[in-house]
């Protein structure tokens, strides 16, 4: 007989082993669904995490798009996992992320065609404020008027799709375009372009800003007193308020960093791999960092080898798709699979499973 | 899989070292690779182009060794995708959505033994870059006759896309056919922003039919226009677009437009093998077999299908264009004067609204 019996405190060793073993079950049951589709299993998994990285044709490519993807992956994961270790739900990234986008390339293109030095880190603290406005609205509603932050910032995001789809018809949209939508290119604009800065890396601004968050997260949960406060809130949220915690200054700290950091991966994205505005800006970064943020632990090197996994399935899930034809929905559900795994493996954080029934006599 | 290869990338080393791009000698294999914006099984614009890589790989057999990739945006992601399919070994990658133009162009710009097609685009910056469409707008013609002719709410809609030239050639056609065979008709378009989102376009189409239109067109990948009008019981029809959707036959669809790409695929790729390949702009229409009129219905009436018919063969026959003059612009200056017809220049461009068709192009 199998039973569930409550750790005392949850278990380190468990802690940083389940999501290893997420991904190995995910990698089985995924396996399982390539052959239920009459691919070979084997050749599947290895096109999807083993090809981008080292095959000999594709890798010295697809490596610097892995940070390419992972850059916006991590920098907003790192905001939310701040925010969520304090109980703060802010599910609303996309949104902030797209007004980060629209704020950003805004300035950039206001001040189209000049050229200064001065227009990409106007551009950059346009993003930050962007996403930092957007996300103040649940911030507020909530510390002013007890609302829920996660249906406000859920909702949020589709009221930020629609001034996106608007911007790119309307206001933003490239006069010398034949009239499809989407803004003037801001990457082939020298003055407001985020490049690739050594040639063949990937590497541009919005992944050295997603480094420097990583690090930036780790010192700030263990050598800040806002990290304590943030940790203590999640953990015991009625000794922290004995222990001095503001629980109003809390949450609009969290959700405005979390706002700035999605609103500054917006912006980076829009000047550089995506280069403008248009209807289909946002892929789901926003929502995809929420996977990354649970899967990496809310820990910031966790968050950073997550978000590089996450681009890895994404990467060897478009190579596996054309490579040998699995389906786009198949992919999905693959990287669905992960999140699914590392929720279910994660009981054994908290239980410990126990063989045999109950001896003590009640 | 390894020795394949390596034989592609022996047979590009050879190309490189004799000077010449891959398609001046001919190829004993060509691995022909799609990019697709929607699922393959839209039932609309993505499954026509994945029927026309079928009928591909079916003509020539081992010669050609296909690949696809479904549901690909149309920006960065598109990019990375033509960039590995490059590297994988493709010979000729075909592009199949006006949004991939600029990421076409970039990639073909460093890879200039691969071939690249886009489709409906206009931007060839490379000499291995063609572009490829079809005459849609002849079939709107036949599409707004059968419109003008089964309205009797004298209103009907069109679910249009994006404001690209191509978009409003096929709105600007399809009225001024309904318009010659019933003057009283207004048209509403409504813009979806989108190509394929069944949820949109089902929403444009409950928009239009709460308006009082009883005829639908639509120029988006699904059959979701189709399966709202199918609810009305009879009231609504509508037509299948870029792939015949007869599944809605016993009910809305009276007609379609199909596109058919698998000739012009088969060419190409068949000029590949034997070395005659060349850059391109083709534009073709019914005349050519890119575009086909589906069945026309018992719904419709004999008459008006036996006229719709014969604007077919008129287009087909070259005897009659679809924008033929006079015609105004919608603000009412002077396009194309009596008889005149329209040079390809202006419709590939066109901007505006012929006269009579209400409310403003998106911008």
């Amino acid at each position: 007989m199998l039973r569930l019996e409550k750790r005392p405190s949850p278990s380190g060793f468990w802690q940083a082993t389940t999501p290893i073993l997420a991904v190995a079950l995910t990698m089985i049951a995924g396996g399982l669904m390539f052959a239920a589709l009459g691919k070979n299993p084997f050749e599947a998994i290895r096109t999807i995490f083993w090809d981008p990285l080292f095959h000999e044709q594709f890798a010295s490519y697809s490596r610097p798009q892995l940070l390419v993807k992972a850059g916006p992956l991590i920098l907003i994961a790192i905001g939310l996992s701040l925010g969520f270790r304090a109980g703060i739900w802010n599910i609303g990234a996309e949104g902030q992320y797209i007004m980060g986008a629209l704020a950003g390339a805004g300035v950039g293109l206001a001040f189209y065609p000049a050229q200064h030095w001065y227009i990409f880190p106007l551009m950059v603290i346009a993003g930050a404020l962007g996403g930092w406005a957007w996300a103040m609205i649940p911030a507020i509603l909530r510390t002013k008027f007890n609302t829920n932050e996660i249906l406000v910032s859920l909702l949020l995001v589709y009221v930020a799709q629609n001034m996106l789809a608007s911007m790119s018809i309307g206001m933003m949209r490239n006069p010398e375009g034949g009239g499809f939508p989407g803004s003037r290119n801001l990457s082939q604009y020298p003055s407001a372009a985020n490049p690739e800065l050594i040639a063949g890396t990937g590497m541009h601004w919005g992944v050295i800003a997603a480094f420097m968050a990583v690090i930036a997260a780790y010192i700030l949960l263990q050598r800040h007193i806002l990290g304590f406060q943030i940790k203590l809130a999640g953990q015991a949220p009625r000794a922290a308020r004995f222990a001095g915690v503001n629980p109003t200054a809390l949450v609009v700290m969290c959700m405005g960093i979390s706002g700035a950091l999605a609103g500054l991966a917006g912006m980076f994205e829009v000047s550089g791999p995506a280069g403008q505005i248009s209807i289909d800006f946002n892929v789901g970064y926003g929502f995809t960092a929420i996977i990354v943020a649970f899967l990496g632990r809310l820990n910031p090197i966790g968050i950073l080898l997550a978000g590089l996994l996450m681009a890895l399935t994404y990467i060897g899930g478009e190579l596996a798709q054309f490579m040998l034809g699995l389906p786009a929905a198949a992919i999905q559900a693959f990287q669905g699979m992960l999140l699914f795994f590392l929720l279910a493996v994660d009981l054994l954080t908290n239980y410990r499973v126990r063989i045999g029934t109950r001896k003590e006599a009640i | 899989m390894n020795r394949r290869t390596l034989l592609a990338t022996a047979a590009l080393g050879l190309g490189l070292a004799f000077g010449g791009s891959a398609s001046a000698a001919g190829m004993d294999k060509v691995k022909a690779c799609f990019v697709y914006v929607g699922p393959i099984g839209d039932g609309g614009w993505t499954f026509q182009h994945e029927q026309g890589r079928v009928a591909l790989e079916a003509a020539y057999g081992d010669k050609v060794e296909t690949a696809y990739q479904e549901n690909v945006p149309e920006g960065a992601d598109a990019e990375r995708v033509l960039t590995q399919m490059a590297l994988s070994g493709c010979n000729i990658i075909f592009t199949t959505s006006f949004g991939y133009m600029d990421q076409t162009n970039a990639v073909a710009a460093k890879f200039p033994n691969v071939m690249f097609e886009h489709a409906t685009g206009y931007k060839r910056d490379s000499a291995n870059v063609s572009t490829y469409n079809a005459r849609f707008y002849e079939g709107r013609a036949v599409q707004g006759h059968i419109a003008g002719k089964m309205t009797k709410s004298n209103k009907i809609g069109y679910i249009a896309s994006f404001p690209i030239p191509e978009v409003i050639m096929g709105i600007n056609s399809y009225y001024l056919h309904a318009k010659k065979a019933n003057p009283a008709v207004e048209l509403s378009v409504v813009w979806a922003f989108t190509w394929f989102d069944p949820a949109k376009e089902a929403d444009a189409a409950k928009a239009l039919i709460d308006q009082g239109v009883d005829v639908i067109a639509s120029h988006t990948d699904s059959t979701a226009p189709l399966a709202e009008a199918a609810k009305t019981n009879g009231a609504v029809i509508g037509f299948g677009q870029a792939s015949d959707m007869t599944e809605y036959k016993d009910g809305p669809r009276v007609s379609s437009i199909i596109d058919n790409w698998a000739p012009y695929y088969i060419k190409r790729v068949g000029a590949l093998l034997d070395g005659t390949y060349a850059q391109a702009d083709a534009w073709e229409g019914i005349a050519g077999g890119e575009v086909t009129i589906g069945e026309i219905t018992a719904a419709v009436p004999a008459d008006v299908k036996a006229e719709a018919e014969a604007l077919r063969d008129a287009i087909a026959a070259g005897t009659y264009h679809p924008f033929t003059g006079p015609i105004n612009k919608q603000d009412g200056t002077a396009w194309l004067a009596e008889g005149e017809v329209a040079p390809d220049g202006d419709l590939l461009g066109m901007g505006f609204y012929v006269e009579g068709v209400t409310g403003d192009i998106p911008n």
